[in-house]
């Protein structure tokens, strides 16, 4: 019994960090509609800094001296990154917003390892709470208890900070309506400069008290920002109760979940989130969203189908593409090959992303299934590449349509929060479930059958499934359920009108973006002979999204133009340099603050001012359509 | 001998927000090829009555018949299959999408093509789409983006999209809400053609009294929430009551003013 007991204490400790950080990211939300991709890096500056702080500062005044410190300097570094990068996309849609923290990301994570080392740094134990206090036979780290203590304690001073505080007042009511409070006379730059900093004090701190309970280590943002996307989508994005309540609710089933499913514990906080989700899509404590802003903007030219002069080009394009092997040795054609599988994988992306108007930021899984049931198939089974080839896409069908089916059930951020909470999930479950997965060993000696093994064969394969997969995804953005789909991106309220389930032609959508996915992984998993859990990691996802903005997002096809360009220019870059991270997250604010419509978008523009004389403008950047409601 | 029923029949419809009443026992009923005015002042129930028709909002308690057909709390989709065809208050239109393919994904939905993966959209049911264009006077703007349009044409390609199932009844919330009264005058004449020549049922719910007295040939008056009146424009322009909601309550207000300042 007492062993219950202490684990459900530690489960409280726990969910203290969890509840700061989360706290912090709804903070932000409510007054800025921006979900902060970046909060995790500003919760790991404030593990990293603390600890450094604390190192020098000696006693207990320097300890917690160090921690309050540490989370005000990085305020100060969220105050600067608000003023100079989120002020320039507050208007921007949400999927832009979320790609620009999440390029801040990739910098801090390349950073932190330039400045503090590759190492896990093991932080001092805090003065006071050094012991641990007896409990019927089990210590409890004293530590423990004062984080447990701290939980509700900040919970109440941010009460009282948001009912009794003239700021407060005027969080709430630009949380309820921003546009009226600026329309009232209230400086709203400076308002979301300091809502951003509070935010980023409360990740930070969450952050610095962890240093006594954990080691300070460069992936720990990647790690709390899928708990906190998780605890914000349970709780409801906007509030703090809901934060509080779910933040505990996520740390008691880790605590408890690893003694029921030792290896893959992270199942059973899936499920209540799932069950949650199905009772009250918005969170236990989360308002209903109003009818979401269009996302994709408004297209200037309509889309259609490709001229007979197009279709030419297009297959000119083709044929020199696979002429490639006549000029081009090894390392290029295997090259050439990662790209083809790229494209496929884009233009998975693509169509639900452009068509549907659903973000996903967890692409990848499906990405990375397709590659599991090849390595499944081919390994355990022992079947022949073709049949492998033909059934292994499956796995990542069914893990779209098990995925997809709630997914679909959400929209703009909560989809994005939650298609990268269920990719994390995968992840864990190939990195964890050691006895099928091999864990961080993959799965090796996967290799192509002999009449695909030569780089020549297999880069003609790899070509022409990509050429197959991006007509045959065009010839269905043209089809009636193309059309459908674009009716459910553009207007729920009409599309519901005039007869269409919604989430079904998205859960449709949705399954063949996933199952196109997995054909790219299962090629992915042939050409590199392996299949590792890395396949669907976060990484993977953004580069699929980094490759359809970089593409064009409001274009038909631009997303095989982004890969093209996007997997040459990156296999290039780490070749060159060890600093991938670092160039690729500036690289992505860049695309996102100067270049949002994308290269083939430019290229459209370019075009059609040429036409016209007066130029469209760019709608993606300019104000969304204010809805009158 | 015996009766069919009524195009739409609608008996004691009643909706509560907490403690105020929107909606309290409404019944009345529509038949074919008339054209139904619901009138009020603001805050009278109109629009929370209007969404109750076709599963928009879901009534606490009351009916809904559809030629006898009961379609109390069925979602919008399967009202709409049923053949209801709804405009909004505020256009709702695919904003990405040409003026032709709008009407195409109505038609596609109607063919039931909805998850057809391969076929071709931009051909499918164009001779529909162009006849439903050429009906509410938008030929000329097929191949127009719809974000471009001007408010009173969106107006006129919703109509278009309502119609696309060939609907026995339509609900159109304020019609011509937003217009100029020029574009007022001409789409309300469009639509009670169509209405005549198709013999479809119309309800809508409107603030202008001209477009109202011009073209209804029934009109209903909800205030706070109960219906105080019906009948013909005639009967309702003579009406005591109505003239007291519409033009008393001003003399009310000043009334009550003056006994306070009074006091």
């Amino acid at each position: 019994m007492a062993f219950y007991v202490v684990q459900f204490l530690t489960g409280l400790a726990s969910a203290a960090s969890l509840f700061l950080v989360a706290s912090g990211l709804s903070i932000i939300f409510g007054v800025t509609r921006i979900v902060n991709f970046a909060h995790g890096a500003f919760y790991m500056i404030g593990a990293y800094i603390a600890f450094t702080l604390t190192e020098r500062l000696s006693g207990a005044f320097g300890f917690w001296g160090g921690i309050v410190l540490a989370a005000l300097a990085v305020a100060l570094i969220g105050v600067i990154v608000e003023m100079v990068l989120l002020r320039r996309i507050y208007h921007a849609p949400e999927l832009f917003q979320l790609l620009a923290t999440f390029g801040l990301t990739l910098m801090v994570e390349d950073l932190v390892v330039l400045i503090w080392g590759p190492d896990d740094l093991v932080g001092r134990r805090a003065p006071g709470f050094k012991g641990a206090i007896d409990f019927f036979g089990q210590n409890i780290p004293s530590y423990d208890l004062f984080l447990i203590v701290l939980g509700p304690v900040v919970l109440g001073i941010l009460w009282l900070l948001f009912q009794r505080t003239r700021w407060g007042v005027l969080v709430r009511a630009a949380t309820q309506d921003r546009d009226m409070v600026a329309a009232l006379g209230v400086n709203q730059k400076w308002l979301f400069t300091s809502v951003f900093a509070v935010g980023v004090f409360l990740a930070a701190l969450g952050g610095a008290l962890q240093i006594p309970r954990d080691a300070v280590h460069h992936a720990m943002d990647l790690r709390i920002i899928v708990e906190v996307f998780v605890v914000v989508v349970i709780g409801g994005l906007g509030s703090i109760v809901g934060a509080f309540v779910a933040a505990v609710l996520v740390s008691e089933l880790n605590a408890f979940g690893i003694l029921i499913f030792p290896k893959i514990s992270i199942i059973l906080v899936f499920l209540v989130m799932a069950v949650v989700l199905i009772v009250r899509p918005w969170g236990l404590f989360g308002k209903p969203e109003a009818a979401a802003r269009k996302t994709p903007g408004l297209t200037v030219n309509p889309w259609r189908p490709l001229t007979s002069n197009e279709r030419l080009m297009a297959l000119a394009a083709l044929i020199v593409a696979a002429l490639l092997p006549l000029f081009a040795g090894n390392y290029l054609l295997t090259v050439g090959s990662e790209i083809a599988i790229f494209v496929i994988f884009a233009v998975s992306l693509h169509f639900l992303m452009s068509v549907g108007g659903l973000a996903s930021f967890g692409h990848a899984a499906y990405f990375g299934l397709g590659a599991y049931g090849i390595a499944f198939l081919a390994k355990m089974a022992g079947l022949p590449m073709i049949v492998c080839l033909l059934l292994g896409p499956l796995l990542g069908c069914m893990g779209a349509a098990v995925f997809g089916f709630f997914a679909v059930q959400l929209s703009g951020v909560y989809f994005a929060m939650l298609t990268l909470a269920f990719a994390q999930i995968v992840w864990s479950i190939a990195f964890q479930w050691v006895n099928v997965t091999g864990g961080d060993n993959g799965i090796l000696g996967l290799w192509p059958s002999s009449w695909a093994a030569s780089p020549s064969r297999f880069y003609w394969l790899a070509l022409g499934v990509a050429a197959l997969v991006t007509v045959a995804l065009r010839a269905m953005v043209f089809s009636p359920f193309g059309y459908a789909l674009r009716a459910t991106r553009d207007s729920g309220l009409r599309s519901e009108a005039i007869g269409i389930d919604a989430k079904r032609i998205q859960w449709t959508a949705f399954v063949i973006a996933g199952t196109t996915a997995g054909i790219g992984g299962a090629l992915f998993a042939y050409l590199k002979g392996s299949v590792f859990p890395d396949n669907l990691g976060i990484s993977l996802s953004v580069d699929a999204l980094v490759m359809v903005l970089l593409g064009g997002v409001e274009t038909v096809s631009g997303a095989v133009i982004g890969a093209i360009v996007y997997k040459a220019l990156n296999i290039w870059l780490v070749s060159q340099t060890d600093l991938s991270k670092l160039v690729l997250g500036g690289f992505i604010m860049l695309i996102v603050v100067v270049f949002p419509k994308g290269i083939v978008g430019m290229l459209e523009m370019l075009a059609q001012r040429r036409k016209k004389a007066s130029p469209p403008g760019s709608p993606l950047l300019a104000k969304p359509i204010e809805s009158a409601e | 001998m015996s009766v069919a029923p009524p195009l739409l029949a609608v008996e004691g419809l009643t909706k509560s927000y907490g403690g105020i009443h929107a909606v309290r026992g409404v019944s009345f009923s529509l038949r074919a090829g008339e054209i139904l005015a619901l009138i009020g002042p603001n805050g009278a129930g109109k629009s929370t009555c209007f969404d109750m028709l076709n599963g928009q909002n879901m009534p606490d308690s009351g009916h809904v018949r559809l030629l006898g057909e009961e379609i109390t709390g069925r979602k919008p989709r399967e009202v709409w299959r049923l053949g209801v065809g709804r405009t909004f208050q505020i256009t709702a239109t695919f904003a990405t999408m040409t003026v032709r393919e709008n009407v195409q994904v109505a038609l596609i939905s109607h063919g039931k093509q909805l998850f057809n993966l391969f076929g071709s959209a931009p051909k499918f049911d164009r001779d529909e789409a162009g006849r439903l264009l050429e009906l509410v006077g938008m030929s000329g703007y097929a191949d127009r983006p719809c974000g471009e349009l001007a408010y009173g044409d969106l107006k006129r390609l919703e109509l278009a999209v309502a119609l696309a199932n060939q609907p026995k009844l339509l609900l159109m919330d304020e019609p011509t809400a937003g217009m100029a009264p020029r574009e007022r005058v001409e789409l309300m004449r469009l639509t009670a053609r169509i209405a005549r020549e198709k013999s479809i049922g119309v309800l809508f719910t409107e603030h202008d009294m001209d477009v109202v007295f011009e073209h209804a040939d029934r009109i209903l008056v909800l205030n706070r929430g109960t219906l105080i009146a019906e009948g013909s424009p005639a009967d309702v322009r003579g009406n005591p009551q109505v003239q007291a909601v519409y033009l008393g309550e001003g003399l009310v207000y000043d009334s009550r003013h003056r006994e306070g300042a009074s006091a």
